[in-house]
């Protein structure tokens, strides 16, 4: 068995037609390529970003001092309802299948997806939910001014969804924006596990499959696993809200608790959903970066596949404050502190492959090392939280809000720029401007952690969360200024960033095949690639199909991997 | 506006007693609170330690490996597959530390969750509704709201258990410097206990996103001494006189305020909003909002959609003259 057979597939600009834009918005609509549906789930995902991003700084210009009168009541908790439900369902859920899309037949040397059909029916069924939910604005009872967009938190507790304290449509939108959101999450796990399964080029097993791949299949799956219970338990509260049943209305013999358990038991495996895509990207990235192999692959495989396990018995320690017994917070609380030991594996592994290593500190390399620290810190401040009895002063207070935060922005937003930065020069076929890259990186972290840090501190001292305003004289003031003025930086960021992206994609520098001398199948392709990806299917050997390929002396096939 | 409330909220003093208006959960005054504080610092201590060690590793790994200028980029440095000591090791470390915090979890858990109360301990039932508190009494049959006085408890001998519930949806009771917080549920009873140290007015919040103006629900526990609290027990116990007259309670039991409001010895008998038997008595108004003055009184008579848009309280829509009389009126409960 050879290695990839020479030559590499040649340039496929030749074939490209030149279209009309009306031929060209027709070819994006209809499209079953899954490049260009990846593509289509990460663009729309950085635009619900956006808008979540702008509601975010209206929610901290709001908070930024005392007794402020920016926005009323209502107008506060409809934006921290959809910020929260956009930046979960919109914005986390299509960048992991957009990510998933785009690279897994690329990684894995196939030609598309398992079920090209069923990946477009996602991602406009899952463009749809969110259209949806943001419908609710106009048609929640909204314009008229009988109500408008959701109110009642991303996680919807019971009995404030109920007709009795949620009057109008809001609600409703709510379900069925989410429900409907939900079915194409469903359909793009089931088709990456197929795919991953089915479509492997000849050579490569399971053992040899890249990391990314390996944590998208197990992400998938939890996947699956989780996003049932939601979808039962909202329709369960339609039947409420519309057929008169009782499930979670506590007016009719209903159980405020019940809706927490199925909200949770989906609600915590899905922050793993999110964060795995960061650990995918992390995996590919670092390796290459400091140019070696991934340090203890097989333990970062097991231990992706343990958080996935353990994250299913985890949903309670979101329930420390209902009421429950000693037995269960104590069991709640260790299983917590369980799932903490292989995310610690995955960090000190990927420290071990810096380790001794030449890292090239190029922007994704620099969002590899902001991740490692606030990732770090959120895992730590994780563990304060499993704590039950030190959880039962932190819950629901802006202690928590920055915990979560430093997971998903400063875990899961930077390991998704890692990603973005590191294929772009793969999807664009050009190079991002490298100084602006650097640049918006330094005002990212300082004006994320600017936010956040202050955050726990306003925990300690008693601020709780989702409250549209608060009095002077409890000792929030200065806090709460500081974190709203770290907003700035990271609007100045992300605005760096966008630019970066639009403007590279028209004056970047050529990019190559391979910018980076990377070693997975996706860099073996043109920049970039044709739609059929490669011109002949390779062959691979190991785990590194272009190390070995440039390194016929000293392949990795020979030890072994 | 909305500011005269909020902006009055730290006025309000009751004689003799500190208010701890600075709620750090790191100054615990109370038992629950304390223990909760102890697990934290030692929490904190682990995963500081932590920090320093992995964070250190990270920094010494970029510092020490990172590419300089005048490097071969060609030559690739020695390639590292894995270790199993490695691995072994650094994941029984960790197992091992888990396995002391959720030790140390347990045993404080039992501690606070499953402690017995001491046959004297007074016991009041907190019942939470959209958007303040109703405390209840049993013992002394009181009725009031959105301030619980409870005997303070120098020597640990005292203790308030406290029975929680909601008539509507979630809330959850957190006074930071007196425990951790234990959620109102509707359809089920929860259970919790405080013993402040010290004499003390304690502010807390409630911390379940219970609707529109969950922001402005708030929380007074009036620590006090055993007689001051039986002599205040004792003067909620009274009903208003029923030959009290004043133009302000003939407005009052006019109006449908009677179908919302009790007051005690009197026609007003509804049960949705706060008990008003002795608001006179009162430090604050609108659930912790501003302080118990005439003039914020009248203020939120006169519109309470002002103060606390959402509330569900409607404008009585009352001439001057009728406001000034109930205002009167409500001032004199004592």
């Amino acid at each position: 068995m050879a290695t990839i057979d020479q030559p590499l597939p040649a340039k496929a600009a030749t074939m490209r037609e030149e279209f009309s834009w009306s031929e060209s918005l027709y070819n994006w609509v209809a499209t079953v390529d899954h490049k260009r549906l990846g593509l289509m789930y990460v663009v729309s995902a950085l635009v619900f970003l956006v808008i979540a991003g702008i509601m975010a700084s209206i929610i901290r210009l709001q908070l930024a001092f005392p007794n402020n009168h920016v926005i009323g009541p209502d107008t506060y908790n409809r934006l921290f309802t959809m910020h929260g439900t956009t930046m979960v369902f919109f914005v986390g859920m299509p960048m992991v299948a957009g990510f998933a899309n785009y690279l897994v037949p690329l990684m894995i040397g196939a030609r598309d997806m398992a079920f090209p059909r069923l990946n477009a029916f996602g991602f406009w069924i899952f463009l749809f939910g969110g259209v949806l939910l943001y419908f609710s604005y106009i048609g929640g009872g909204g314009l008229s001014g009988a109500g408008s967009a959701p109110d009642v938190g991303w996680f919807a507790y019971a009995p404030l969804t109920e007709r009795a304290f949620s009057r109008g449509a809001s609600t409703d939108y709510w379900i069925l924006g989410i429900f409907t959101a939900g079915i194409g999450s469903i359909a793009s796990a089931i088709n990456v596990i197929a795919t991953a399964i089915s479509m492997r080029c000849p050579g490569m097993t399971l053992a040899r499959m890249p990391m990314f791949v390996w944590v998208m299949v197990i992400d998938s799956w939890l996947i699956l696993i989780a996003i049932p219970p939601l979808t039962a338990a909202q329709i369960m509260l339609a039947y409420d809200r519309f057929l008169g049943a009782n499930f979670f209305n506590t007016q009719a013999g209903g159980s405020a608790v019940l809706w927490q358990h199925f909200f949770w038991i989906f609600g915590h495996p899905e922050v793993y959903i999110l964060i795995f895509p960061a650990f995918a990207i992390l995996s590919e990235v670092i390796p290459v970066f400091s140019r070696k192999p991934l340090f203890g692959r097989p333990a970062m495989v097991a231990a992706v596949i343990a958080i996935g396990f353990i994250s299913l018995g985890v949903w309670a320690h979101h329930m420390f404050a209902v009421g429950m017994t000693a037995w269960s917070n104590t069991f709640f609380a260790a299983s917590s502190m369980l799932v903490g030991i292989p995310t610690g594996i995955k960090i000190f592994n990927w420290t071990a492959t810096m380790f001794g290593g030449k890292l090239r500190m190029d922007t994704p390399m620099l969002y590899c090392c902001g991740f490692l620290f606030q990732f770090l810190v959120a895992g730590l401040t994780g563990i304060m939280l499993a704590v039950s009895p030190f959880d039962w002063q932190l819950h629901d207070s802006y202690f928590n809000v920055a915990h979560f935060h430093f997971t998903l922005i400063g875990g899961l937003v930077f390991g998704l720029l890692v990603g973005m930065y590191y294929w772009y020069p793969k999807v664009s076929g050009r190079m991002y401007n490298e100084r602006l890259g650097k640049l918006s990186f330094w005002l990212f972290v300082i004006g994320f952690n600017t936010t956040f840090i202050p955050q726990h501190f306003l925990g300690f001292l008693g601020m709780p969360r989702r409250i549209y305003t608060y009095p002077a004289a409890r000792g929030w003031e200065t806090f709460n200024l500081i974190s709203s003025i770290g907003v700035i930086f990271q609007i100045a960021a992300v605005g760096l960033f966008a630019w970066n992206v639009v403007y590279s994609a028209i004056k970047g520098k050529q990019a190559g095949d391979d910018p980076w001398d990377a070693w997975t199948l996706e860099w073996a392709s043109t920049s970039p690639p044709p739609e059929y990806n490669f011109e002949k299917l390779p062959v691979v050997r190991s785990s590194r199909p272009l190390w070995d390929l440039k390194h016929p002396q000293d392949p990795d096939w020979k030890f072994g991997q | 506006m909305t500011d005269l409330g909020l902006l009055a909220f730290f006025q309000v003093q009751v004689p003799g007693i500190p208010e701890h208006r600075v709620t750090d959960i790191f100054k615990p005054l109370a038992s629950p609170a304390a223990a909760e504080r102890d697990i934290a610092w030692f929490t904190i201590a682990v995963t500081t330690l932590i920090f320093i060690v992995v964070g250190g590793i990270i920094v010494y790994t970029i510092m020490r490996f990172r590419r300089r200028p005048g490097d071969d980029l060609r030559q690739e440095p020695p390639q590292v597959y894995g270790s199993n000591q490695i691995e072994l090791a650094w994941t029984v470390i960790p197992i091992l530390i888990a396995f002391v915090l959720i030790g140390v979890t347990a045993r404080v858990v039992w501690s606070v969750e499953n402690a017995s109360p001491p046959p004297s301990a007074l016991h009041v039932k907190v019942i939470g509704h959209q958007w303040w508190w109703e405390v209840v009494y049993p013992d002394y049959r009181i009725t009031t709201a959105n301030e619980i006085h409870v005997p303070y408890s120098p020597d640990g001998k005292e203790a308030t258990y406290l029975e929680l519930s909601s008539v509507d949806v979630v809330h959850s009771f957190w006074v930071p410097q007196l425990s951790g917080k234990v959620d109102l549920i509707p359809n089920r009873l929860n259970y919790m206990w405080i013993d402040p140290k010290q004499a003390g007015v304690y502010v807390g919040n409630c911390a379940e996103y219970c609707g529109t103006q969950h922001a402005n629900m708030l929380l007074r526990v009036v620590a006090e001494d055993r007689s001051t609290f039986r002599a205040w027990a004792q003067g909620q116990q009274k009903a208003v006189e029923p030959s009290v007259v004043s133009t302000g309670r003939t407005t009052f039991e006019s109006l449908s305020c009677v179908n919302c409001h009790v007051i005690q010895g009197t026609k007003a008998i509804g049960k949705f909003g706060p008990d008003l038997s002795h608001l006179g008595s009162r430090s604050t108004l609108g659930a912790g909002m501003m302080t118990n003055t005439r003039e914020h009184l009248k203020a939120w008579i006169n519109d309470p959609q002002e103060i606390k848009p959402g509330c569900l309280m409607p404008s009585m829509k009352l001439t001057s003259t009728e406001l000034d009389g109930v205002a009167s009126y409500l001032e004199s409960l004592k």
